[in-house]
């Protein structure tokens, strides 16, 4: 399906929990989109919908109301199993808490996205020691992640998101559990890994000190999409002035 | 996807362990409670059970179970003897008396007395002596409970003396007759030498042990003795569950131990249900982000229902070896003798376990059905 290099387009996106008195608007008509090959940054302050935008763009929500196509394809139109085959295939995930999987080491929670899709176990644990190694945790491949720093759990959740080349990536928050230090090396590992032709990555931050990463950068507020910023045109990289302004408005 | 399942189950070991080991002590409190309460209900019918020979017993209709009997006329025996498919009929009989030792030690005993010709009924397992001593005047045969209880902490030793009703008898073998209900002495003697050491009534005979005819059943047999005799007939097998029944009607066994197993299951299915519900419910995070990766519903209640089974059959498979060592060491225990563990209550058991793992699945398969994959970006 044509893309016309449009990642993720939102038009009109509206999201509301709850009925009657305890209805909470939490979407109010989102216009939003993400170019590919971009690393697009969406901010915003705490409970502004930041969440609710990515879930419902990851198709792990329904939206009340408006239009979604993510990747070509209108999520609506997909059946329940289609959507999660569909995200199975073109998503990765990386969560602000990680989520890796306790029991299992660095190199089989990279392999689970292909051990899910249907890949043989050793195959994928040895795909997975691989992207792990070129991400520099060769030496931690059989390692727990309770044994991980946080810096080296992200870089695990990162090489998880991208082991089955995804053509989206959506990061909540990839930097907010980790100090200064590690975020960047996190962000640095993020925009030279994630960020290639064919692929939109999406990260979800209130993290001020990454925001010069950004190739564009949505601010949310109230549920709405108040400010885009792409300071030097189509597909390419804010100004560092610009991106100094923004980090001043929300430090 | 269930190696990941497996992994998840077992990664955190203090919780798998509490988990195996809730079903396990599940397991083990409801087997050793049903076949406590099963071989001590299979005990009140040891005597009929170990005459061994006889496929039929005919008894007075009055008669309802074996401690408590009405006699027969000793005509009835011929009668018995009379009815087509019979291939042959004894007598037998049961009393109560009191043996006395010489030192004093005394005890109430069960006395059963064997057709003097054919000693019909003789217990087979013995541990001293032989029962074909039996012919010898005044003799009889102990079990070795009584042994113990009538010669405390003294040798197993043959031609021993006791008395009853006036009566010197000598102990020409050590039996090992299954257990009765009551813990009295089995002892057993000729019918002649019997109903002398009871003193005599006018009628003695407890029950007449019959065998059926090739060709014909002894349910069949039973059947004809009853038609043709108007006494009452049953086949060991019937005659072993009226002895239970009439238990399980007549005394406060199945209330008290009713309750036992009750409260064993509830606990232990709470136990086991809630231990691996609160392990599901402490996984939902991940579950949610197995789900966000796209991993589908079905794949996830097949990893549920893997770690269930697994858990529930080692559970069980450990809690079936501590019931299996309980009783293997309780079998040597001269209280508990005869005790084994059953293999209906094992089933009984694994139905059970299998009914509160189905439970407890299901009610984690629901939680994580309707988790909302959204979830894992929320903290």
């Amino acid at each position: 399906m044509s893309t016309n290099g449009i990642g993720v387009s939102c038009r009109g996106v509206r999201k509301h929990f709850g009925h009657g008195d305890a209805r909470v608007e939490a979407l109010r008509g989102v216009d939003f989109e993400t170019r590919i090959g971009e690393l697009s940054f969406l901010v915003g302050p705490s409970g502004c919908g930041k969440t609710t935008l990515i879930s419902i763009v990851a198709g792990l929500l329904d939206p009340s109301a408006g239009e979604i196509t993510v990747l070509g394809t209108r999520p609506a139109d997909l059946s329940a199993n289609e959507r999660v085959l569909f995200r199975r295939r073109n998503l990765g995930f990386i969560f602000q808490q990680f989520n890796l999987l306790p029991a299992l080491t660095a190199a089989e929670n990279v392999a689970v996205p292909l051990i899910a899709a249907g890949i043989m176990r050793r195959r994928a644990v040895d795909r997975a020691k691989d992207l792990l190694s070129q991400l520099g945790l060769q030496h931690r491949l059989d390692a727990l992640p309770v044994t991980l720093s946080g810096g080296q759990q992200q870089r695990v959740a990162i090489a998880r998101a991208l082991i089955h080349e995804p053509r989206l990536v959506v990061c909540d928050e990839p930097t907010a559990a980790l100090d200064h230090a590690s975020g960047e090396a996190v962000m640095d590992l993020l925009a030279a890994n994630a960020v290639r032709p064919g692929r939109t990555v999406i990260v979800v931050t209130h993290d001020t000190r990454v925001f010069h990463y950004a190739d564009s950068i949505a601010e949310m507020d109230d549920g709405r999409i108040v400010n885009v910023t792409r300071p030097s045109g189509s597909g390419s990289s804010a100004t560092s002035e610009e991106r100094h302004q923004l980090q001043e408005h929300y430090a | 996807m269930n190696f990941v399942a497996l992994r998840m189950l077992t990664g955190d070991r203090a919780k798998y362990f509490g988990l195996v080991f809730a079903i396990a002590f599940c397991t083990f409190l409801l087997e050793n409670q049903t076949t406590i309460f099963a071989n001590i209900l299979q005990r009140t019918a040891s005597q009929i059970l170990d005459v061994t020979d006889a496929e039929v017993w005919v008894m007075d209709p009055q008669t309802e179970y074996w401690e408590q009997t009405k006699a027969l006329k000793d005509t009835d025996l011929t009668r018995v003897r009379g009815v087509p498919g019979v291939q042959w009929a004894v007598r037998l009989f049961k009393g109560n008396p009191i043996a006395r030792t010489l030192d004093g030690k005394f005890a109430a005993a069960f006395l059963v007395g064997l057709d003097d010709a054919t000693l019909a009924g003789a217990p087979r397992r013995m541990l001293l002596g032989s029962w074909e001593r039996l012919r010898e005047p005044d003799s009889v045969v102990l079990d070795q409970a009584g042994y113990i209880l009538l010669f405390p902490n003294q040798p197993l030793v043959l031609d021993r003396t006791l008395e009853m009703n006036d009566h010197r008898v000598t102990i020409v073998g050590i039996s090992d007759a299954s257990p009765p209900f009551a813990s009295l002495p089995v002892m057993h003697t000729r019918y002649s030498e019997a109903i002398n050491f009871l003193g005599r009534e006018r009628t003695q005979l407890s029950f007449v042990v019959a065998r059926a005819a090739a060709g014909v059943t002894p349910h069949e047999l039973a059947a004809r003795i009853h038609e043709r005799t108007g006494l009452r007939a049953r086949t060991t097998p019937e005659f072993m569950w009226d002895c239970i029944r009439y238990y399980l009607r007549n005394t406060g066994i199945p209330v008290n131990f009713g309750i036992t197993i009750a409260v064993a299951l509830v606990v232990g299915a709470v136990v086991a249900g809630q231990t691996f519900y609160l392990f599901t419910i402490e996984n939902l995070k991940q579950f949610g982000a197995l789900k966000a990766m796209g991993v589908t519903n079905v794949r996830l209640i097949g990893m549920i229902l893997l770690q269930a089974f697994t858990a529930g059959a080692l559970g069980f498979a450990i809690g079936t070896g501590m019931a299996a060592t309980f009783f293997e060491i309780t079998l040597h225990l001269i209280q508990t003798r005869h005790i084994v563990l059953l293999w209906q209550c094992v089933a009984l058991t694994a139905a059970c376990i299998f009914f509160v793992v189905i439970v407890a699945s299901v009610l984690s398969i629901r939680r994580v059905l309707v988790l909302e994959p959204a979830a894992v970006f929320r903290g």
